[in-house]
């Protein structure tokens, strides 16, 4: 399939939208009613035919933009990519297994050959070509971590591995549900979610670790993780929150339907195989609830997950103060009948909304 | 979570007697393609199919980790053992079709460390063999002592000493040399990270040593891969699978499950990295641990058991699998 690219923004004039396809194939990250969370882990080898666990790296119709604007928020604040010294053998590790699974996946969009260490990458819809060799840094115009990540959606901590423990010393963060990579640079796995509420006492963080630690080369994992954003905004970062805080505040029953999003995160695990760190893709999806609910099981479904969530998840979510004028918009996409397991659309066999 | 890790089908191209004790083994993949890369320290699971019995048994990755086109682990003969090495060494032959597991690595090198410090015991040098040649290629500071039985039995002893004449230091048994482990420790830089791999006591002495003299527990790194020993057949119940299985003189407990057809999770089937716990549901009898794993309390307590080495003696046993 080709891919036709939007042209858009994710800042001031916001332009961001979803095709149709973009809607049907959104990663809706409730299978069920209700949410609390859970380590939800699955391999990560492969997905339906279209959706965005099929490929190892989703591309889809946002990339060209999404990449745009993280050199937006590059240039106005370098430190959002940050490797400690011990990281660079990682960044490779990193950049082979994207430059090849995207070669692999999408040969129409990307090609790699390589004869030895000498290695020609061609990035189409971003028209790069580049020749390099491999493992030496001077032959390409960034570090391999951030050459290849600013050509791939989504966010990247590159984890090492030590002490039974993962250590956040390296990473590139531009599309963040409000954390800091400049804070968090250094830190092990318990340290940098500290402020997540509940889950620590649920004993959740401790078998994450033990999952994560045992992720091997070739056997990759991936779990949803989701919260809300007013705007299609990818930056909203702790750094810029003056700028973006304030327009949770501009939501009014009138636009809620198209200003607030649903924001996904699709994370993934991949041993890297020279540094045995561990790679966290964090690859964020938006979707406006107006496009959301054109998916009737997912209107019916967000609007009691939305209602039944606890105080302390709203609040660290972001949403608590509006979580009173999205339930008056999604109450009226949830007719009460019941909903199907999982988290596809179901289009073909869930009812449309009954009238009221 | 399935059992194991992803499998590599492949083909033995070479076996090579190191000395009398080692043989050499060189698998490329049956199809031809590459192998994954690896980092050093890492090892493979090797399956075994020697009649009816099936082993797996782990080894250390010697060649280069960036080499794709063929792994080599080197196997010692165990005579006492049960018979996964002698399977290697008296039956494993040029052009066999093997199965072994994609690279685990329990035993990776530091990166952050200004000095490598490697200490190896006999055949524990097989995981520093494939670290050095990492390190070389990334320019890595190492100093390897290495102490072996006797000149004859000393491998790639040669090869060591002629490619890092200055890193190398070679210590034999049987000319009384020993490395003087206070002293050596004592004058190492600031951010040096030490490593040891080789007998059970050899760990022991050298963890001791470093924790006596102040070094921080996580600049210290060891690997000790238990082989799982003989002992008397003994019965188990798996409760979760409604199960009774049979463990044979000289099969693991975790052999014994699988051989049943209950998947069960594991990594390195040695009693290290703790994969393959399991709980235990009740018992009339007497556990032999023998891993790294568990701490003495949950050894004592009876309700926890690492199937790869451990091992019981009694009228019955029952776990959560």
């Amino acid at each position: 399939m080709t891919i036709q690219f939007n042209e858009e923004t994710f800042r001031d004039d916001y332009t961001f939208r979803n095709s149709d396809w973009a809607i049907k194939r959104f990663p809706f990250p409730f299978h069920e009613d209700s949410y609390m969370y859970s380590v939800n882990m699955e391999q990560h080898q492969g997905g339906p035919a279209g959706s965005v666990f099929e490929k190892r790296f989703d591309v889809d119709e946002h990339y060209v933009a999404e990449m745009k604007d993280r050199a937006l928020v590059l240039a106005e604040d370098p430190l959002r990519c940050q490797s400690l010294p011990h990281m660079t053998l990682a960044g490779w590790d990193l950049l082979e297994l994207i430059m090849v699974s995207k070669s692999e996946d999408y040969p129409d969009l990307f090609e790699l050959h390589r004869d030895g260490n000498n290695w020609h990458w061609i990035n189409r819809p971003m028209g790069i070509e580049q020749k390099f060799v491999f493992m030496d840094e001077s032959t390409l115009p960034y570090g391999p971590m951030e050459y290849i990540t600013r050509q791939a959606q989504g966010d990247f901590c590159v984890l090492d591995q030590r002490d039974d423990n993962l250590w956040m010393d390296a990473g590139m963060v531009t599309t963040q549900a409000d954390w800091s990579l400049d804070f968090d640079i250094g830190m092990n796995f318990f340290e940098w979610h500290a402020p997540v509420p509940k889950a620590h006492e649920m004993g959740i963080f401790v078998r994450a670790l033990k999952f994560l630690l045992n992720i091997q080369q070739g056997m990759p994992a991936r779990r949803l993780n989701w919260t809300m954003t007013v705007n299609p905004l990818l930056d909203t970062s702790p750094e810029n929150y003056h700028k973006w805080g304030v327009q949770k505040t501009t939501l009014t029953p009138e636009n809620l339907g198209a200003k607030q999003h649903l924001r996904v995160e699709l994370q993934t695990f991949f041993r890297l195989p020279r540094s045995n760190a561990l790679v966290f893709p964090i690859r964020c999806y938006l979707i406006s609830l107006e496009d959301l609910v054109t998916v009737p099981k997912w209107g019916r479904r967000l609007h009691r997950v939305i209602r039944d969530l606890p105080v302390e998840l709203a609040t660290y979510k972001g949403f608590i103060d509006n979580r009173p004028m999205i339930l008056d918009y999604l109450a009226q996409h949830d007719d009460g009948l019941p909903t199907s397991d999982g988290i596809w659309p179901d289009l073909a066999t869930e009812p449309p909304l009954s009238p009221s | 979570m399935s059992a194991g890790t992803n499998k590599i089908a492949v083909t033995v191209t070479d076996v090579v007697p190191v000395n009398e004790l080692v043989k050499r083994f060189r698998f490329v993949r049956a199809d031809g393609g590459q192998l994954p890369t690896f980092s050093g320290g890492a090892h493979t699971v090797v399956e075994m199919r020697d009649g009816d019995t099936q082993r797996l048994n782990p080894y250390s990755l010697m060649s280069d980790p960036m080499d794709q086109s063929a792994y080599t682990i080197s196997v010692r003969r165990d005579d006492q053992g049960r018979g996964g090495s002698l399977f290697m060494h008296n039956k494993v032959r040029p052009g066999d079709a093997m199965t072994i597991s994609y690279p685990v690595n329990l035993f990776s090198l530091d990166l952050r460390a200004r000095k490598h410090l490697m200490i190896a015991g006999g055949i524990g040098i097989t995981p520093f063999l494939a670290q050095i040649k990492q390190l070389t290629a990334m320019n890595g500071r190492f100093e390897l002592h290495y102490a072996c039985r006797t000149p004859a039995l000393g491998s790639y002893v040669d090869e060591l000493t002629a490619k890092h004449p200055n890193n190398v230091h070679v210590y034999y048994d049987d000319q009384g040399q020993v490395i003087d482990l206070e002293h050596l420790l004592d004058g190492q830089p600031l951010g040096t990270h030490i490593y040891v791999c080789g007998p059970k006591g050899m760990i022991g002495w050298v963890r001791g040593k470093a924790a006596e003299l102040g070094w921080p527990r996580e600049a210290v790194h060891y690997e000790e891969f238990l082989a799982p020993q003989p002992g008397k057949p003994f019965e188990v119940k798996l409760a979760v699978s409604n199960k009774v299985i049979q463990v044979g003189e000289n099969q693991s407990l975790l052999e014994a499950i699988e051989a049943a057809g209950v998947d069960a999770p594991y990594l390195c089937r040695g009693g290290a990295c703790g994969q393959c716990e399991t709980d235990v549901i009740g018992y009339d009898g007497k556990f032999i641990h023998r891993d790294h794993w568990l701490e003495d309390d949950q050894k004592a307590g009876g309700r926890k058991i690492m199937p790869c080495v451990s091992r019981f003696e009694g009228k019955t046993l029952v776990l959560d699998r």
